[in-house]
């Protein structure tokens, strides 16, 4: 039953970008471009999104436990810390490069266009070197259960 | 240029928060596809048939089946840049997804429904510098 809880959750969420037009970094890089060619379309998908999970997420922890599984996996509590900022302006710079985020890219591979695959490969590198760099370093690596 | 297509956007949009809230609901996790995606291939999600290889799969077929419903057509999708921009993108994707511990997903649609002042930082970092780095591209240096 978990496995088609995470299948059907995988369906869902690819279809839902395929649908939105998020597949195509085109897109999402024009969003980007406040000052050129703007296409407000992320930013509708975002706050439709948002309003369900805003909701959902709110109903679905008022409860004990989920459905499946003996509780919930929620990021602890961290304080902002100089390794989140350094890594968001990264993933910015990356993002915009290219229009193509990790759930869109992943998602995209299946259609098998090069540039996708290609993109998937180089993230690939980048989070295992990321993970084999602050493992050496004795640092703790960041919960399973995040983004 | 991309049309403003904000039906599609919402519907699809919709889709994707429903995908969050039925894995929240069903088994407790958080919808970042940066981190299901880390999980697997640093062996960290433990058996083949992993709740996140069967969410990856999906994800996989997902856009398939919107294709199947005449809902998407794959000769949509366009690729800015070239090869280096490419594969430079997708270096600084994956290190700064997995140094701030999330993405699009996970900080911007799971972390902000939470209310996490780290995603909330996260995502409007990412999102303005983004947004710069677009400017350069196309409007100083030419791209």
């Amino acid at each position: 039953m978990q496995r088609l809880v995470a299948l059907l959750a995988g369906l869902l969420f690819g279809a839902g970008l395929a649908l939105s037009g998020m597949l195509n970094p085109m897109k999402v890089q024009n969003f980007l471009d406040l000052f050129g060619a703007w296409d407000p379309t992320l930013l509708v998908v975002m706050a439709a999104g948002l309003a369900v999970t805003f909701i959902g997420y709110r109903f679905v922890l008022s409860g004990a436990r989920p459905l499946y599984a003996e509780s919930f996996a929620l990021p602890p509590t961290q304080p902002i810390d100089a390794r989140l900022i350094v890594g968001a302006l990264l993933f910015g710079i990356g993002w915009g490069l290219t229009g193509f985020c990790p759930g869109p890219a992943v998602a995209s591979l299946v259609f098998g266009l090069w540039p996708s695959v290609l993109f998937v490969l180089a993230m690939m590198a980048g989070m295992l070197a990321v993970h084999v760099l602050t493992r050496r370093g004795g640092e703790a690596a960041p919960g399973m259960a995040d983004g | 240029m991309t049309d403003f297509t904000p039906l599609a956007g919402a519907a699809g949009g919709l889709l994707i928060g429903l995908s969050a809230v039925i894995l929240l609901g069903g088994l407790g996790r958080i919808a970042g596809v940066s981190g299901i995606f880390r999980a697997l291939i640093t062996g960290q999600a433990g058996v083949a048939l992993s709740w996140q290889a069967l969410f990856l799969l999906g994800l996989l077929l997902g856009p398939l089946l919107a294709m199947l419903l005449g809902g998407f057509d794959p000769a949509s999708i366009a690729f800015p840049g070239n090869p280096v921009t490419t594969v430079l993108g997708g270096l600084l994707v994956g290190a700064g997804t997995a140094l701030g511990a999330g993405c699009t997903s996970g900080h911007g649609i799971c972390g902000l429904a939470r209310l996490s002042a780290r995603s909330i930082t996260a995502t409007i970092t990412f999102m303005v510098v983004a947004i710069v780095t677009v400017y350069v591209l196309r409007h100083v240096a030419g791209a």
